[in-house]
C-alpha cells in the first residue's frame, strides 16, 4: 500500500533541477506591469498632504493608487474588523503601504515608490506592551481569562511561592521565497490570480471585495509556495489584490513581488509576549496552581491576533496536569507590523511560558528539571501494548482506567497522553542519565565553557479553534485510461501535502503513488476551503480526498461485482488490480470498461472534523480534536566570556501516529526543531525608538544556517497510532515538533545556572547578549 | 539609455543578450533568458539562493552584473544534470529527501557542487560550513550534509 511509505517529495524532481515553478518563475505575457508600494516612515500620524508628482515622473511608471483611487473595497483583513490596504488619513506603523505604483518593471516600480512625498503629522507612538497597557491600547474589551479551580487560593497555600517573568521575541518568517502575487483580466471583469498563499479561498473573497464583483468570478490558484510557515496565510492579501486592482484598471497582467526588505519591514511576524507567572508548589516540584498574564504584542491590526492569543492561553498547560490554574491573556495594540500567524499560532509562547516555570522551580528545589516535568505529567490514558505508542504497559499512569482523564484548564479532557512512554524511551534513547553526569562533571572541571541539557515535552492540541474552518473538500477524477487526477483545498509549501494526499488517493486505488497526477490548488475545483494551517493539511485533506476515492471506488466495485455476480463488499483494490471473485482484473480495464457502461468516474469528496466545539469566550469545550506529541533532550556549550552558544547534540521522538510518509515527517520535525531553536537562540528582532525595525534582511537578521546544525542530531518516531479516528490514523506534523527547540532554551538555562547560585531568568532569543546577561544574573 | 551586448557561456551553450548596465546577473538569467532556477532570496548576497558558477568560481549572481558575464562561462543549476541524467548530488537529494520547498535547492546543489569540485572528501565539518551561506528555512539541513557526504562518497567511487 502506499501509504506509510517514505517517497520522496512529488516534486523533488523539479526541485533539483531547478524547474520547479513557483509565482515569480510562471512565465507571463511581455506586457505585464509590475507593482511596488511607497510605504510609510512614521510610525503614528495624519497624513497631512500626499505628493506623487515624482512618482507620477518617474520612468515606467505607469499609473499611481491612493486609497481613494481604488474603485471598490480598501481591506486586505483576514479578520471581521477592516485593514485597509492602502492607508487612508492615519499611519500605525513604519512600514505601511499608503500608495501603489504600476510600472513597467520590478526595479522601475521599486524606485519610483521611493519619490512619494508624505507630510505625516507625528502623532504618539506606542510601541512596548507596558506602553500599551498604560494607554489601554487593545484589541477586544479587556483580557480574556481561562481558569480552573482556584489558584490564587492554591499558590497562597502552598510550601513554596516563585514569581518570574520571561519576555520572548518574535520571529520573522523568513520564507525563502518572499510574498508574491500575479493577476491575468479576463473577460467580462473576471480575474485570475496566481497567488503565493496558504489561503486561496480568501484571496479570491479579497479579490472579489476589492473588484467590486461576486466570488464566482475569481480564480485563485497557488501550485506551491517556497515556504508558508503562516506568514503566507493571510499577509499575501495586500499583493493579490494589488495586482487584480491593477489588472482590473489598466487591463494588463500585473505582478507584485516583495524585495526581502520590503517583505519584512511590511509583513507581520510572530508576536512576541511577556509572561509574568506566580506559582505555588512542593518540597518535591508537584505545582498546586499557577497564575499567568501574557502579554500578546499584536501590532497595529488585528489580523490573527485573536485566535493567536487564544491559543497561547490553551497551552499554557503544555503537558502538566495544573489542579488550579488562571490564565490571562491581553491582546494589545501598537504601532508595528500586524503580528500574524507563524507556525505553533501562540502555542510556542504559551508553551514557553510554563516550562518557564517548570524549570524556574526545579531551579528552586535543587531537582533535575526532567523530573519535575514528569511529576507534573497528565495521567497516561487508553489502552496500553504494542501499536498503541504505550511501550511500557502504562506503569506510569496508576489506576488511569478507575479515576478517568484529568481535563485542561479549559475543560478538555486529556485522553490520549504517551509522554510517559515517550518520555522514558528518549531519556534511555538519548542516554540522558549519563550525559547530565558528564555535563556536571565537566561544569565542575571548566571555569570558561559551560554545557547544559534538558529535557522538554511538547503536547499539542489539532483542530483550528475556530470550528467551522475544520472542513475541507476534494476533487477526483479517474480517466478512462486509469490515471487519477486529485486535487483538494490544501496548498503545498514545501511540508509534502501533496505526497502525503496522493499516498491516500493511490491506497484507497490500490494503485501506486505515480498514477495519482498532484494538481495546483484552485479555487475553481476546490470551493470554500480552509487555510492550510493550523497542521492540519493532511488530517482535513487526506479525509477529504479519501471520501472522494471512496465514492467512485463504490460504484467501480458495484459496477465489476455485478458483472461477476458476488457482493460489492467483496471487491477489493490492491497491487494495481481490482480483485473480484478469484480474478484479478487491471485497474486500467476495470476503469476503462466502467467508462463504457456509463459510470462516473469523478467525485467530490468532503470532511468535517468530528467531536470538536468550543466557546472561546468562556472558555470551555473541546477545542481539539486530539493531541500530537513529542519529546526532544538538548545538550548545548556556553562560552562564559562572550555568551556564545551552541547546540551540541539534539535527540528527538515524535509522535505522528500512523506516519504517512516517515521521511516526510521527519523533514518536518527536523526542521520544526531547528526553526524553534533559532526563534529561541539567534532571531531577534530590533526596532529603534522611532519604531523602525532594523533587522530587515538576512545580513542582520539571523536565522539558523547549516553551521548552526547541532553536530549529533538524532530523530526518531515514536511507534504509535492516533486513537482517533484520523486519515489512517496519522497525526498532524507540521507545527508541534517547533515547540521541540524550547530544550535549547532550557539546556542554556541550565548551561548558566552552572555560572552561579542565582537563577538565570533567561529570556528569549537568547542571544549571545542575552545569555551573557543571564550569567550575570546567575552569579548575582 | 542604451543597452549593453554580452556574448557569454552559459551551461556550455554560447548565449548573446542585451540588458541594461544596472541589470544583475539574476535578473538576465531569470528575466531574459527563462533560466528562473537561481531565485531571489534576499537580493543582497546573504541567503545563496541564487548561487551559480563564474569560471569555476561560485558567486551570488544578485551580486553580480549582467554586463560582468562578458566572455566568461556561467553554470546554473539548468546545466547540473546530463540531459536526463541527474548528477549524483541531485539524486541524492531525491533520495535523502533533502528538501521541502525547494527554493533554497538550486543554490545548495550549485554551492555543494563548487564544494565537490574542489574538495572530493570534504568532512562533516567542512561540509556544514562550506554551506553556511546558503540558507533553508525547511529542513534543519541534516538531510542536506547527508544527501551532500553520500554524493561525495559516490563521486569518489568508494
Amino acid at each position: 500500500m502506499s501509504v506509510a511509505k517514505s517517497l520522496p517529495h512529488d516534486a523533488a524532481p523539479l526541485h533539483v533541477t531547478g524547474t520547479a515553478r513557483y509565482v515569480d518563475d510562471i512565465p507571463l505575457p511581455a506586457n505585464t506591469l509590475h507593482l511596488a508600494f511607497g510605504l510609510s516612515e512614521v510610525a503614528h500620524g495624519e497624513i497631512v498632504s500626499v505628493d506623487l508628482d515624482a512618482v507620477w515622473a518617474a520612468p515606467g511608471v505607469i499609473t499611481v493608487l491612493t486609497a481613494a483611487d481604488l474603485p471598490h473595497e480598501n481591506d486586505v483583513s483576514p479578520a471581521p474588523l477592516p485593514e485597509p490596504m492602502l492607508a487612508v488619513d492615519t499611519v500605525h506603523y513604519v512600514g505601511q503601504p499608503i500608495f501603489l505604483v504600476v510600472a513597467t518593471s520590478h526595479l522601475a516600480a521599486r524606485k519610483a515608490a521611493k519619490l512619494g512625498r508624505i507630510d505625516i503629522k507625528p502623532l504618539p507612538a506606542l510601541f512596548s506592551v507596558d506602553e500599551a497597557m498604560a494607554a489601554d491600547s487593545r484589541f477586544e474589551d479587556g483580557p480574556r481569562i481561562y481558569s480552573k479551580g482556584d489558584a490564587a487560593q492554591a499558590i497562597s497555600q502552598s510550601p513554596h511561592i516563585l514569581e518570574g517573568s520571561i519576555e520572548m521575541g518574535g520571529q520573522e518568517h523568513f520564507y525563502l521565497e518572499g510574498q508574491a502575487a500575479a493577476a491575468m483580466p479576463q473577460e467580462g471583469g473576471d480575474m485570475i490570480v496566481y497567488s503565493s498563499t496558504q489561503h486561496p479561498t480568501e484571496i479570491q473573497h479579497k479579490v472579489a471585495h476589492a473588484l467590486g464583483t461576486h466570488m464566482n468570478a475569481v480564480r485563485v490558484e497557488t501550485r506551491r509556495m517556497g515556504g508558508g510557515f503562516g506568514g503566507k496565510e493571510s499577509q499575501g492579501n495586500a499583493l493579490a489584490v494589488s495586482c487584480a486592482v491593477a489588472a482590473s484598471i489598466t487591463g494588463k497582467p500585473c505582478k507584485m513581488r516583495y524585495d526581502r526588505d520590503d517583505d519584512m519591514i511590511i509583513t507581520g511576524k510572530r508576536h512576541d509576549f511577556r509572561i509574568d507567572y506566580r506559582v505555588g508548589f512542593d518540597d518535591e516540584g508537584r505545582i498546586s496552581g499557577v497564575e499567568f498574564l501574557q502579554l500578546c504584542r499584536c501590532g497595529w491590526s488585528i489580523d490573527l491576533s485573536l485566535p493567536v492569543a487564544d491559543r497561547a492561553m490553551l497551552h499554557a498547560d503544555n503537558a502538566y496536569a495544573i489542579p488550579n490554574m488562571r490564565v490571562e491573556s491581553h491582546r494589545l495594540k501598537t504601532n508595528t507590523q500586524s503580528a500574524t500567524a507563524y507556525r505553533g499560532f501562540g502555542g510556542p509562547q504559551g508553551m514557553l511560558g510554563i516550562e518557564r516555570v517548570l524549570d524556574h522551580v526545579a531551579h528552586a528545589i535543587g531537582r533535575d528539571p526532567m523530573e519535575v516535568r514528569r511529576l507534573n505529567y497528565y495521567r497516561d490514558m487508553g489502552d496500553t501494548g504494542p501499536g498503541t505508542g504505550q511501550r511500557f504497559g502504562g506503569k506510569h499512569s496508576p489506576n488511569a482506567e478507575d479515576i478517568g482523564p484529568e481535563t485542561t484548564h479549559y475543560g478538555m479532557p486529556v485522553e490520549d497522553f504517551v509522554l510517559h512512554g515517550m518520555t522514558e524511551a528518549l531519556v534511555e534513547k538519548s542516554d540522558y542519565f549519563r550525559r547530565k553526569a558528564a555535563v556536571s562533571e565537566w561544569n565542575a572541571s571548566h571555569a570558561t565553557l559551560k554545557k547544559g541539557i534538558a529535557l522538554s515535552p511538547v503536547k499539542f492540541g489539532i483542530s483550528f479553534t475556530l470550528t467551522h474552518l475544520n472542513q475541507a473538500g476534494a476533487l477526483v477524477h479517474v480517466y478512462q485510461d486509469g490515471s487519477i487526477h486529485m486535487n483538494h483545498g490544501g496548498t503545498e509549501m514545501g511540508q509534502g501535502l501533496f505526497q502525503k494526499v496522493a499516498q491516500v488517493a493511490a491506497a484507497r486505488f490500490g494503485v501506486g503513488a505515480e498514477q495519482v497526477k498532484i494538481t495546483a490548488t484552485d479555487t475553481a475545483k476546490v470551493p470554500n476551503t480552509s487555510a492550510t494551517a493550523a497542521s492540519s493539511g493532511s488530517d482535513l485533506n487526506g479525509m477529504a480526498v479519501q471520501a472522494a476515492c471512496d465514492t467512485i471506488r463504490a460504484r467501480l466495485a458495484s459496477f465489476v461485482a455485478e458483472r461477476a455476480g458476488t457482493d460489492p463488499a467483496d471487491v477489493r483494490f490492491e497491487d494495481g488490480a481490482v480483485h473480484v471473485g478469484n480474478q484479478a482484473l487491471p485497474f486500467e480495464d476495470v476503469v476503462s470498461d466502467a467508462y463504457l457502461a456509463r459510470i462516473s468516474l469523478s467525485s467530490t469528496g468532503f470532511y468535517a472534523t468530528p467531536k470538536v466545539a468550543w466557546d472561546r469566550i468562556k472558555g470551555e469545550g473541546r477545542p481539539f480534536f486530539y493531541f500530537s506529541y513529542g519529546v526532544a533532550v538538548t545538550e548545548v556549550v556556553v562560552d562564559t566570556l562572550t555568551g556564545e552558544n551552541r547546540i551540541l547534540r539534539a535527540d528527538i521522538l515524535h509522535d505522528c501516529g500512523a506516519s504517512l510518509n516517515p521521511a516526510i515527517d521527519i523533514g518536518q520535525i527536523e526542521g520544526g526543531y531547528v526553526q524553534g531553536a533559532g526563534w529561541l537562540t539567534t532571531e531577534e528582532l530590533i526596532w529603534d525608538s522611532e519604531g523602525r525595525l532594523r533587522t530587515h534582511a538576512p545580513s542582520t537578521y539571523k536565522i539558523p544556517a547549516c553551521s548552526d546544525r547541532p553536530d549529533i542530531f538524532n530523530v526518531s518516531l515514536w511507534d504509535g497510532e492516533n486513537r482517533e479516528k484520523t486519515v489512517y490514523r496519522s497525526k498532524a506534523v507540521g507545527e508541534p515538533p517547533f515547540m521541540l527547540g524550547i530544550s535549547a532554551h532550557c539546556a542554556l538555562s541550565d548551561a548558566v545556572a552552572a555560572c552561579g547560585a542565582g537563577y538565570p531568568d533567561l529570556n528569549a532569543p537568547a542571544t549571545a547578549e542575552e545569555v551573557l546577561a543571564s550569567i550575570g544574573r546567575a552569579r548575582s | 539609455m542604451s543597452a549593453i551586448a554580452v556574448s557569454t557561456t552559459i551551461n556550455g551553450d554560447e548565449v548573446e543578450f542585451l540588458c541594461q548596465a544596472e541589470e544583475t546577473l539574476l535578473d538576465v538569467l531569470r528575466e531574459r533568458l527563462g533560466l528562473t532556477g537561481a531565485k531571489e532570496g534576499c537580493g543582497t548576497g546573504d541567503c545563496g539562493a541564487c548561487s551559480v558558477m563564474v569560471d569555476g568560481r561560485l558567486v551570488c549572481a544578485c551580486l553580480v552584473l549582467g554586463a560582468e558575464a562578458e566572455g566568461r562561462s556561467i553554470e546554473t543549476i539548468e546545466g547540473m544534470a546530463n540531459g536526463d541524467e541527474l548528477h549524483p548530488l541531485q539524486t541524492k537529494f531525491l533520495e535523502h529527501a533533502a528538501l521541502q520547498c525547494g527554493v533554497c535547492t538550486p543554490g545548495f546543489l550549485v554551492a555543494a557542487k563548487a564544494l565537490l569540485d574542489a574538495n572530493p572528501d570534504p568532512t562533516e565539518e567542512e561540509i556544514r560550513f562550506w554551506l553556511a551561506g546558503n540558507l533553508c528555512r525547511c529542513t534543519g539541513y541534516d538531510k542536506i550534509v547527508r544527501a551532500v557526504q553520500d554524493a561525495a562518497q559516490e563521486l569518489r567511487g568508494s
